[in-house]
């Protein structure tokens, strides 16, 4: 089973690296950005084989480590 | 006074944080490595240095956090053991948990590097009864990411207990930090997180000794 885990910070927390992000995209000529957002991708291969177990494990590793809850969600997605 | 520093990869100011209670208690700290199970069953101050712990991988503090000495860290600080983690060390409290809120990328993107003028707002703990409450002091910063940020409600409650130990000048906030926050203090007041460095402003050839009351205030509160 493959795993694929989006952090993203929270709607509202100050994102100053998608700012700077977004103005280099402003002045590469791409004028229709509009607000930016950065985040991360975590790739995570797991043994285990049964769909429900295994979301129930990543998301226990989210809250736990691979995101800060406080500032930050996460999104599950899970592949054969 | 007995104290112990933590040691983890890429931590660097580990040996500044050992000259100054060297120098301030008159006793070498303990250097405790991150891998060991325990920290010295006598010690009344654990103190996690700044640094790259490491190195920022995921999120800054994030991994230390998790590292093996940190159980038996949380476990001395419930039992009322002081705790002071310094610009990494903060991030590494936070992330453990044993603070509230986080630290950000600086709000300027930059990384600083300067003495920073921050008043003392809380005088009525371990770490800082050697001050007076809004006295100014000068410590180096030296952080990508100490743009401390928590909901407002934590923040209030924050004020409202008095746990707020030192903010940033008004108009010389060098990160962005929330409410100009520098250091916070936990609940029980027997853990302080903050950003700039007290250790690297105790001795005159370094530019400013205001460090030394903090240094001085847990050697009166817990010798």
């Amino acid at each position: 089973m493959k795993a694929r885990v989006f952090v993203t910070l929270k709607n509202g927390v100050l994102d100053p690296q998608g700012k700077a992000i977004g103005h280099a995209l402003n002045n590469l000529g791409f004028g229709s950005v509009g607000e930016v957002r950065q985040g991360k991708v975590i790739d995570i291969e797991l043994s285990e084989q049964d769909q429900a177990k295994a979301r129930a494990e990543i998301k226990d590793m989210c809250e736990k480590l691979l995101a800060n809850t406080i500032i930050e969600k996460y999104e599950i997605e899970l592949k054969a | 006074m007995k104290s112990a520093v933590i040691v983890f990869p890429a931590s660097n100011c580990d040996r500044d944080a050992a000259t100054a209670l060297t120098q301030i208690t008159g006793k070498p700290p303990a250097m405790v490595w991150h891998g060991d199970a325990d920290v010295p069953g006598d010690t009344d101050l654990i103190v996690l240095p700044g640094g790259f712990s490491y190195g920022d991988y995921l999120r800054c503090g994030a991994m230390a956090a998790q590292s093996r000495i940190m159980r038996d860290v949380k476990a001395k600080a419930d039992k009322g053991v002081a705790v002071l983690g310094i610009c990494n060390g903060f991030q590494i409290l936070t992330e453990a948990g044993l603070l509230p809120g986080v630290l950000l990328r600086n709000a300027g993107l930059k990384f600083v590097c300067r003495p920073v003028e921050m008043t003392v707002e809380e005088s009525q703990s371990a770490f800082t009864r050697a001050y007076k409450k809004g006295e100014r002091v000068r410590f180096p910063v030296a952080h990508g990411e100490g743009n401390y940020y928590a909901d407002e409600a934590t923040l209030d409650r924050l004020e409202g207990e008095n746990r707020v130990a030192f903010r940033y000048i008004v108009n010389d906030n060098p990160n962005g930090a929330a409410r100009n926050i520098a250091g916070i203090l936990n609940e029980k007041r027997n853990v302080l997180g903050m950003m700039p460095h007290p250790e690297r402003a105790c001795d005159p050839q370094l530019g400013s000794t205001t460090g030394r009351p903090l240094f001085e205030s847990l050697i009166q509160a817990l010798a």
